[in-house]
């Protein structure tokens, strides 16, 4: 780009939705320190099905990781932590024939 | 503040327990004393950690090589756990943990991350802007003192080893551990007597 | 290859790379350090490569590395003095020329 102005960085594709180290839009977000609260009995059941899948060999954290970044940015930001775990467990135990889609439909 | 789950989740937790343990691949009781496990870990643990290596030179000397063996000498049991790290932190030098990809955190010896560790505002400014997110904890350190923010991306879980408060000549292992919360272990507070 | 080819105090350059625009991929490289240079704080280890781990594909070992960066020049802002200090795998990085 000719018309750049000088010391313009050149383009960088931007970082995917759960990269987001030094990422501006949260520069003013608080970050609440006094948030104390244990996880829930939902996130603690999740939390307890990703130990209990990864030591039958059912699943690895990358692939926990990899369904969780596989979220679309929207979502990602509107649902839970424990949430994006589900969402990532099922779709793995799903991908990997664990568990039937249909199971999980309502 | 902590997201409650939504209906639907709840819902399709519940459909996806129920077809594993038609499978039998998880149980309800494995579940429950999987729970009871993870409960189990606590950020005592890790402040028993620094409380012995600031009255034991050979166990700081352990800690320093070797995380992992240092929180298996307090009988944490560490197979299956990533390897644990140790960040000392010196006159001069603030260490300062967070996970900008996700939320790695030290789990055998601090438990469960506390819901502000996960969130996006954490993750987002420490790396970028340390002394304003320390500054929320009321947290402000010497002009001179260096932050080293560490971003845990890998393998590893890291722990900060703070500096022994002054005011604390002669204390015992005990009342030491009891100034090191939670938050002194990852860096967002320093140890106070 | 698991021997570390970086030692301490090497100064390197993290590639930039942004694998996230091909497709399908899991990194533990954070898009804030690509293309910045750092100095190797020390060897960590060698880790299975998360990249395969996340797909379930074989997964080679490959060294890690604690690499410190200059925080202030990340960001253009800051106090002089403090720094960042990752993991990453030798793969990403480069000798800094």
């Amino acid at each position: 780009m000719t018309d750049d102005p000088p010391g313009a960085t050149p383009d960088i594709p931007p970082a995917a939705t759960h990269d987001i180290g030094g990422l501006p839009r949260f520069r003013c977000t608080p970050v609440e320190p006094d948030d104390e609260a244990p996880p829930d009995d939902f996130g603690k059941r999740v939390d307890a099905l990703r130990q209990l899948l990864a030591q039958r060999g059912l699943m690895t954290v990358d692939e926990l990781r990899r369904g969780v970044e596989a979220i679309p940015e929207a979502e990602y930001h509107a649902i839970g932590y424990y949430e994006r775990w589900l969402r990532s467990i099922t779709g793995l135990m799903a991908e990997k024939g664990v568990v039937l889609p249909e199971e999980l439909r309502p | 503040m902590a997201h409650a789950a939504s209906p639907d989740s709840i819902a399709l937790l519940e459909r996806f327990t129920a077809a594993l343990a038609a499978r039998g691949i998880v149980t309800e009781d494995q579940i429950a004393a999987q729970i009871a496990r993870t409960d189990r870990a606590d950020p005592r643990i890790g402040a028993a950690m620094v409380a012995r290596a600031w009255t034991d030179p050979d166990y700081l000397a352990l800690m320093r090589r070797d995380g992992s063996a240092a929180a298996e000498a307090m009988g944490v049991s560490m197979a299956g756990a990533p390897p644990l790290g140790v960040l000392e932190d010196r006159p001069g030098l603030h260490h300062l943990v967070v996970c900008t990809l996700c939320s790695c955190y030290p789990r055998a010896v601090l438990g469960y991350p506390p819901h502000w560790y996960k969130s996006a505002a954490y993750r987002a400014r420490a790396v970028r802007d340390p002394r304003g997110v320390l500054a929320e904890w009321g947290t402000t350190l010497p002009e001179a003192t260096q932050i080293r923010v560490v971003d845990s991306t890998a393998d590893y879980r890291w722990m900060v080893l703070p500096e022994r408060p002054a005011g604390t000549e002669g204390w015992d292992a005990d009342r030491l551990a009891s100034l090191v919360t939670r938050d002194a272990l990852v860096g967002t507070r320093l140890p106070r007597p | 290859m698991t021997e570390p080819r970086f030692e301490p105090g090497a100064r390197i350059r993290v590639k930039a790379d942004f694998p996230e625009t091909r497709g399908p991929c899991h990194i533990r490289t954070p898009h804030y350090l690509r293309g910045r240079e750092g100095a190797v704080e020390r060897p960590l280890g060698a880790f299975p490569n998360p990249e395969d781990l996340a797909f379930a594909r074989p997964a080679a070992r490959i060294p890690l590395y604690h690499v410190r960066f200059d925080q202030p020049s990340l960001w253009n802002e800051g106090q002089a003095g403090d720094t960042v200090l990752v993991e990453l795998y030798e793969h990403w990085l480069e000798p800094a020329a």
